[in-house]
């Protein structure tokens, strides 16, 4: 009974504000504004080349970009692992572009890569290049999403990595592992679910990007993302119905990401040479 | 010499990191005292007066008003509600535990642009969105997991033999809740408050999606300048997203004071 009273709140809560929606949005994105229950808004979308190819430009910025994220945190969380000069503050200088925001941050890039910006003045200045368009396109998103979402990976990792016994490093060195052996057949099964993990929630992040889509990119084009194309029918047209069935498919999407890091993640563990097992024979 | 380079590699690409990030910051923080800026290194006059344009012409009083009732109101509510339940989940094992865990952790793990438009529509539908009252429900969403989730730990560390021991000694359920229980978990009611104070003020997708006139807090209504480039002077936008920079690193200041963040990172003693 008092099990019940204690959770009784949040539980409700949730089931009121999260599962009803959600359900809720589902069923809508079925009736959709002509009447009757069909599928007629996933055919409209999928149908309809300037709304289906928000699938691929939003997968072409959240691919790259999940990848290129998880990579150079984990170089970094593991050449950090043993504790490296001024920790502390270059910790503290990652964390603040996640205290900050993606509304902040865009418009930080905006400034600082712009045609006027810090970065083109210097490149010109020393001869390197001509003024280079890095705002307003795919690569001010790209930018954007790699500020943001770098930090958020990297103490991700880091964690993951601290939390690895240094005994067994030191002891794969003891016994002649070479830097690249120790990463390849110690650290690297023991790092990979953590890598999985902080993939799967980069990727996910990123596949719902709208801010920096909006405010760094070119929403009317190259980046218009299938989160815009979801707010524009419900903020712009008002067809709800064709909205939830958006949400829906970026949800779908999303899963889909997932569902593949996930597989990846089993056919690499097969490949886990160093951990379970090494006490046997 | 190999694993010299590496280092030396990684090492320059943090320094990039930091320094690409003192730019974008930089940038804005100069933007924001130039009287004109354009394509030279530094302005060349400095002034104030964009602070108190952007005060003046974004309604910063009302937008301010409203980001701190909103994080204020989400704060209590998400503690009020995520308390008990934190308690009940450390101290009890449950049929139904798991799909309950992972209830609440589908508002974390889901973005908000995928489950805030059937909130939204929902929401528009029963006349809730729009208003503040419709934004401190949307932010409660996400937040309330995030608060329970923090807690658990918390409420964990609590031997639960001081609850025995208190109810031997003669105290009421609800005594042993107020002057036992509550106290020891202060820290833990802390630190989750921060954390969702922090991340309600920076919150956007949800904050945009549910607000209309008169309820947008600061985020949203630096979106909505930027969105706008053009109408304004640059540099009243950037002046608002200073003011915006220092109520998050205002309250970030106060969390990290108050919360050691090694208690977030742990690390095993190094023995090499």
């Amino acid at each position: 009974m008092r099990v019940v009273s204690l959770l009784a709140p949040s539980v409700a809560y949730l089931l009121v504000m999260f599962v009803f929606p959600f359900a809720y949005g589902v069923l809508l994105s079925l009736r959709p504004k002509g009447g009757g229950v069909s599928l007629a808004n996933y055919v409209a979308f999928f149908l309809d080349p300037w709304q289906a190819r928000t699938i691929w430009v939003t997968a072409s910025i959240a691919v790259p970009n999940t990848l290129l994220t998880v990579l150079l945190a984990l170089i970094v969380a593991y050449a950090m692992r043993g504790g490296i000069w001024l920790e502390r503050t270059i910790t503290t200088m990652l964390v603040l572009p996640i205290a900050l925001g993606t509304v902040l941050v865009a418009e930080g890039i905006n400034g600082f890569y712009g045609p006027k910006g810090w970065l083109n003045q210097a490149l010109l200045s020393l001869g390197l290049a001509e003024p280079t368009r890095l705002t307003h396109n795919y690569t001010g998103v790209m930018l954007a999403l790699f500020v943001q979402h770098f930090p958020f990976c990297f103490l991700m990792l880091l964690g993951y990595i601290s939390g690895i016994d240094p005994a067994l490093e030191a002891s794969a060195r003891v016994l002649g592992a070479g830097p690249w052996a120790v990463f390849r057949r110690v650290m690297w099964p023991l790092i990979a679910p953590g890598v999985a993990i902080a993939g799967a929630l980069v990727f996910v992040m990123n596949f719902g990007v709208f801010p920096s889509a909006v405010l760094v990119g070119q929403p009317a084009g190259a980046t218009r993302t299938i989160a815009i194309a979801a707010y524009q029918e419900a903020f712009e047209h008002y067809d709800m119905s064709m909205a939830s069935a958006i949400a829906v498919v970026m949800g779908v999407c999303q899963l889909a990401g997932l569902a593949v890091i996930l597989f990846l993640r089993r056919r690499m563990a097969g490949t886990g040479v160093a951990t379970m097992g090494a006490g046997k024979r | 010499m190999r694993g010299r380079l590496w280092r030396l590699a990684v090492f320059l690409f943090v320094v990039g990191f930091v320094l690409n990030l003192a730019g974008v910051v930089g940038h804005v923080l100069v933007s924001s005292l130039a009287r004109r800026w354009f394509a030279t290194p530094l302005p060349g006059a400095l002034t104030t007066e964009w602070y108190a344009y952007a005060w003046r012409e974004f309604q910063l009083d009302q937008v301010l008003g409203v980001t701190l009732t909103v994080a204020a109101t989400v704060t209590a509510a998400a503690l009020v509600l995520g308390f008990p339940a934190a308690y009940l989940l450390a101290r009890h094992d449950f049929r139904g535990k798991g799909p309950l865990l992972l209830l609440f952790f589908l508002p974390l793990l889901v973005p908000q642009m995928t489950y805030g438009i059937p909130l939204a529509t929902t929401l528009y539908r029963y006349r809730i969105g729009g208003t503040v009252a419709g934004v401190i429900v949307a932010n409660l969403v996400p937040m309330l997991p995030l608060a329970i989730f923090v807690l658990l730990p918390f409420v964990e560390q609590i031997s639960v033999s001081l609850e025995w021991a208190a109810r031997v000694h003669g105290a009421t359920r609800l005594g042993v809740v107020r002057r036992v229980i509550v106290p020891l978990a202060l820290p833990g009611l802390l630190t989750a408050g921060l954390l969702v104070l922090v991340n309600t003020v920076a919150n956007f997708e949800l904050t945009f999606l549910l607000s209309g006139a008169g309820s947008q807090t600061l985020v949203v209504a630096l979106y909505y300048a930027v969105f706008a480039a053009g109408m304004r002077p640059i540099y009243s936008v950037d002046a608002m997203a200073v003011i915006y920079m220092a109520v998050v690193l205002a309250v970030l200041v106060l969390a990290l004071r108050l919360v050691r963040p090694t208690q977030m990172v742990f690390r095993l003693d190094r023995r090499d």
